[in-house]
């Protein structure tokens, strides 16, 4: 393949060779001298008061080295970071926490005590010796409940569960839908859950800390989306400059934004190897993951739409109810405000959007960003609201989805919830997909099946979704990315990435971009990321960020390499720069092609520097940050026909579609591969995933025989097609595809199973008992 | 804690004898007492087959077998599928296909699929979903996993697949 057709090339992945072959190194993969191995205790009970606790049988045990408990860390360990504290409750304090349970716990799996020990059998064993009392408290597991006056408190001292309460008058909304009836038109009404998801990672999270006496500095291996961000808040969790503490992220396991967070663990391992002088490696269980790592979504909606009678929106209400769970991690409080509020019009044109939206504590993990982070919750409200309007006025979810979309020449397109659409084209997406899937075929099958009892059904999801961020002002740091880049004597091109890749592929896409530009071989660039000694302030990789606004800081120091390349090469061939090109790896003057040096050539002459001018500084060597001034949105339609077995309840998804827009392409190899495993994941939670805890606040789904997720043998064979509509935020033109497909694939999945048994809407997940009982109305 | 025992493995062709705790598993064995770190630990509980090693050719997972049931046995890990340098049509399949991202699940899932090909040589998409069922995979949606093992299949048709390991 030329080196002119890297961009847009379906390259295989340059990170393969050393994961197909086991010689990745993940942390736990990991050995230091002298290391000893961490263990955590965790509350049984949803809600209790801890009246004491008793480490002495556990400290005694041969190969146990420390016990450590809250009283230990007091003046020593901060709290658990929170990016962005929200007013009036949390910035004074509610549902913040030391890194273990303060006389108090308030969900099952609360740190309450770490062992620290010379193998992970005995840190293990040890956990079993230590007793604690706890004195049970009232719970409260349901999220509405926890809102009620008469609630058990999670934190009395400010006399609510309720963090943060936004009620705008709804006068002129409510004006607006009595309009609409007066004028002949349709209101639709529905309670819809979007039930708490465990992010399941397939490598649980880990660290290893290694205090470094000789001068003080803490080097911190952790398998986070996150590494700068860690450094900069574990060093003022732990009372060390930011210097201090190198966070070096290896081989990452997958995250879905569970690894974008500062967890007790992390400071808990750094606190225990600064204790005893000896690195500590912690490693977590499957089901610790289950239960104390966050949890995803969670939210109760109530969503109100009023259309003309033709089926045109006129006017949406919703009031959102995110679950919090017990405790604030990094972006809990905002992940319903800062990205589901936002896309509550969807891809549609409506006039006027209103929501209120509630915040609240209960004694469950604490939630915050799993794979789309608030916005699937926002696109599975406005699909959902769109097809019960189609149901309302007996129209096509087809025709009413094309009658409401923001039209191509209305880009860029501030929309009613404030949001800023950069650029769309959602009816082109739709025909593609309508016209693959042969939709009016499909529907007259439908009816034929139908009309011999079978349980067919047809579902349409049209979304949009925020990525590419952010622009000054979404977090209360700028959520810029940065590269440096740096040209080795031998004309081998190193990138250090800010962002923290971790099976996304940038080993591979920030290569293409590199090559492309200086038109090298792909062989010659090297891309480097996950350590904070090395890599310049950077933001991580979440959010669907990391191409968009990382791999444009790549490609801005490209250029900026390669113009100080013309000057030297000019230099070389006695030119004027301007007239210097490169072209496949080559500088020559133009008019004189004959005339030209190597791009090894000047990369040897920028860093030997005998042979430069003076007024040319040495090396080549640049570091860019780039800060995007808009976010993307990214966009698509799902169709998914499904077939329910009416004996059994199952769901059998006969075909799925998926046409995605995310702006300009790279490596559509690795494109379709994040949407494919974007469906899946937004199958799973419309089909199968659910975290369930009791009454008592007891979890239910604490292993992988309960969390039930998507395997090989349930899904049907994907079949993908996309549009192009290029960005102007960001020179690539791209927009970001790894949420893209959880986003979109929900609610067209509930939408074909609703359309199979005749009703107007189930709450997922869709087991094959809860259908069963809608069939035989039991 | 209990007193140790004596046992003999033979990894990859290359046989261990180890004092070792009865209650070890198989997966922590081979991850930390000879440093074999290509087989992972994903589930604790058997569902995921991140652990997938062949004993004495057969596929199992190492989370749920202790370290003194694979006494005298000859155990096969992700790191000896190939000869040094080279790679299992497998492995090929899989790096050809896309059919990896974060690769946590990607040695289970190689092995698991070197059983199902051993089983049968020429599966359909269905056969080899079905054979797959024991490993999780939360990356890739299987769909190019699917690819990968049918591209293995094509090429060991005409190719060698035995894992160097038993070919002593």
């Amino acid at each position: 393949m030329g080196i002119a057709a890297m961009l847009g090339a379906p390259i295989k992945r340059r990170e393969d060779p050393r994961l197909i072959t086991g010689q990745a190194t993940y942390v736990d993969d990991m050995k230091l001298l002298g290391m000893l191995h961490m263990t955590v205790l965790r509350s049984t009970y949803g809600h209790a008061q801890i009246s004491s606790i008793n480490t002495d049988a556990a400290s005694q045990l041969p190969g146990v080295v420390a016990v450590i408990t809250a009283q230990d860390l007091k003046n020593k360990v901060g709290n658990i970071p929170v990016a962005a504290p929200l007013p009036p409750h949390i910035t004074r304090g509610m549902g913040r926490r030391l890194p273990l349970a303060d006389g108090k716990v308030r969900f099952y799996g609360d740190p309450v005590a770490i062992v620290v020990a010379e193998n992970r059998y005995v840190a293990r064993d040890a956990l079993d010796l230590i007793e604690i009392d706890y004195e049970p408290l009232p719970v409260v597991s349901d999220v509405e409940k926890a809102m009620q006056p008469d609630a058990p408190l999670l934190y009395p001292e400010f006399g609510t569960n309720v963090a943060v309460s936004m009620h705008p008058s709804s006068e002129a909304i409510d004006n607006i839908f009595a309009e609409t009836i007066a004028n002949g038109g349709v209101i639709i009404k529905e309670r819809i859950v979007n039930q708490r998801l465990a992010p399941s990672a397939m490598e649980t999270r880990g660290v290893i800390a290694e205090f470094r006496k000789s001068d003080s500095t803490l080097n911190l291996w952790s398998s986070s989306q996150i590494p700068h961000l860690l450094r900069n808040y574990l060093a003022e969790q732990l009372g060390l400059l930011q210097h201090q503490v190198r966070v070096i992220v290896p081989e990452v396991g997958g995250g879905f934004g569970s690894k974008l967070n500062i967890y007790p663990e992390e400071a808990l391992a750094a606190f225990a190897a600064m204790q005893t002088g000896r690195p500590v490696k912690w490693i977590e269980d499957r089901d610790e993951n289950l239960a104390a790592t966050i949890h995803g979504r969670d939210q109760v909606n109530y969503v109100e739409a009023a259309a003309t009678k033709e089926g045109r929106v006129t006017a949406l209400k919703f009031h959102v109810i995110s679950d919090l769970g017990s405790y604030l991690q990094f972006f809990t409080d905002v992940i319903a405000i800062a990205f589901t509020l936002p896309m509550l019009s969807g891809s549609y044109a409506v006039p006027h959007v209103y929501s209120r939206c509630d915040i609240v504590f209960t004694n469950k993990a604490p939630t915050d960003a799993y794979r789309g982070a608030g916005r699937p919750e926002a696109t599975y409200m406005v699909e959902r609201a769109l097809d019960l309007i189609a149901r309302a006025v007996k129209r096509d979810p087809a025709e009413v989805r094309l009658l409401n979309f923001v039209q191509p020449e209305q880009f860029p397109h501030t929309m009613a919830t404030g949001a800023l659409y950069d650029s769309g084209n959602y009816a082109a997406a739709l025909e593609k997909a309508l016209d693959l899937i042969e939709y009016d075929k499909l529907r007259a099958e439908q009816h034929q099946k139908r009309a011999r009892g079978k349980l067919v059904g047809i579902g349409i999801s049209s979304y949009v979704e925020i990525c590419g961020i952010g622009p000054k002002g979404v977090a209360p740091f700028g959520l810029y990315e940065s590269a440096r880049v740096r040209i080795e004597q031998t004309g081998t091109v190193i990138v250090y990435t800010g962002t923290s890749p971790h099976g996304q592929g940038e080993e591979t896409t920030f290569a293409q971009l590199i090559s492309n530009e200086f038109g090298i071989p792909i062989e010659d660039v090297l891309i480097l990321h996950g350590d904070t000694n090395s890599t310049p302030e950077g933001r991580g990789t979440y959010g669907s960020r990391t191409t968009a606004v990382g791999g444009t800081a790549v490609y801005q120091g490209s250029l900026r390499l390669k113009e100080k390349m013309k000057t030297i090469a000019a230099a070389m061939l006695e030119a004027n720069p301007s007239d210097v090109s490169l072209e496949d790896g080559k500088f020559s003057v133009a008019g004189t092609p004959q005339k030209s040096v190597s791009f090894a050539q000047v990369a040897a002459a920028a860093n030997t520097s005998n042979t430069l001018p003076m007024d040319i500084e040495p090396g080549l060597e640049t570091t860019v940050f780039f800060e995007p001034e808009a976010c993307t949105f990214p966009f698509g339609t799902h169709i998914c026909a499904v077939e329910v077995d009416p004996d059994t309840g199952e769901v059998e998804i006969t075909r799925y579609i998926a046409v995605d827009d995310c702006g300009k392409q790279i490596n559509p190899l690795l494109v379709a591969g994040q949407i494919h495993g974007g469906i899946v994941q937004g199958i799973g939670q419309a089909l199968y995933e659910e975290v369930v805890y009791n009454e008592e606040g007891q979890l239910l789904t604490t292993t992988f025989m309960d969390y039930a997720m998507p395997i090989a043998p349930y899904l049907p064979a994907l079949e993908l097609e996309h549009t192009v509509t290029p960005t102007l935020v960001n020179p690539l033109g791209v927009k970001g595809v790894g949420e893209a497909g959880t986003i979109g694939s929900t609610p067209a999945v509930v939408a074909a199973v609703a359309d199979a048994l005749g009703v107007a809407h189930i709450d997922m997940p869709l087991k094959a008992e809860k259908l069963w009982r809608i069939i035989h109305h039991q | 804690m209990a007193t140790k025992r004596s046992i003999t493995i033979t990894v990859n062709g290359q046989q261990h004898q180890s004092e070792i705790e009865p209650r070890m598993l198989l997966v922590h064995y081979l991850r930390e007492i000879l440093d074999l770190t290509g087989t992972h630990i994903g589930c604790n509980t058997s569902q995921c087959g991140a652990c997938v090693v062949l004993l004495n050719g057969e596929a199992v997972k190492a989370c749920t077998v202790l370290a003194m049931q694979a006494h005298g046995c000859e155990i096969t890990t992700i790191e000896g599928l190939a000869p040094a340098g080279e790679l299992h049509p497998i492995q090929t399949g899989f790096w050809e296909k896309h059919g990896l991202q974060c690769g946590f699940c990607t040695p289970g899932m190689i092995m698991s699929s070197y059983q199902l090909l051993k089983d049968n040589p020429h599966p359909t998409e269905d056969e080899i979903c079905k054979g797959l069922e024991g490993n999780i995979c939360r990356c890739t949606g299987y769909q190019n996993i699917v690819r990968a093992v049918q591209d293995a299949a094509e090429h060991m048709s005409t190719e060698t697949s035995i894992p160097v390991s038993t070919q002593n």
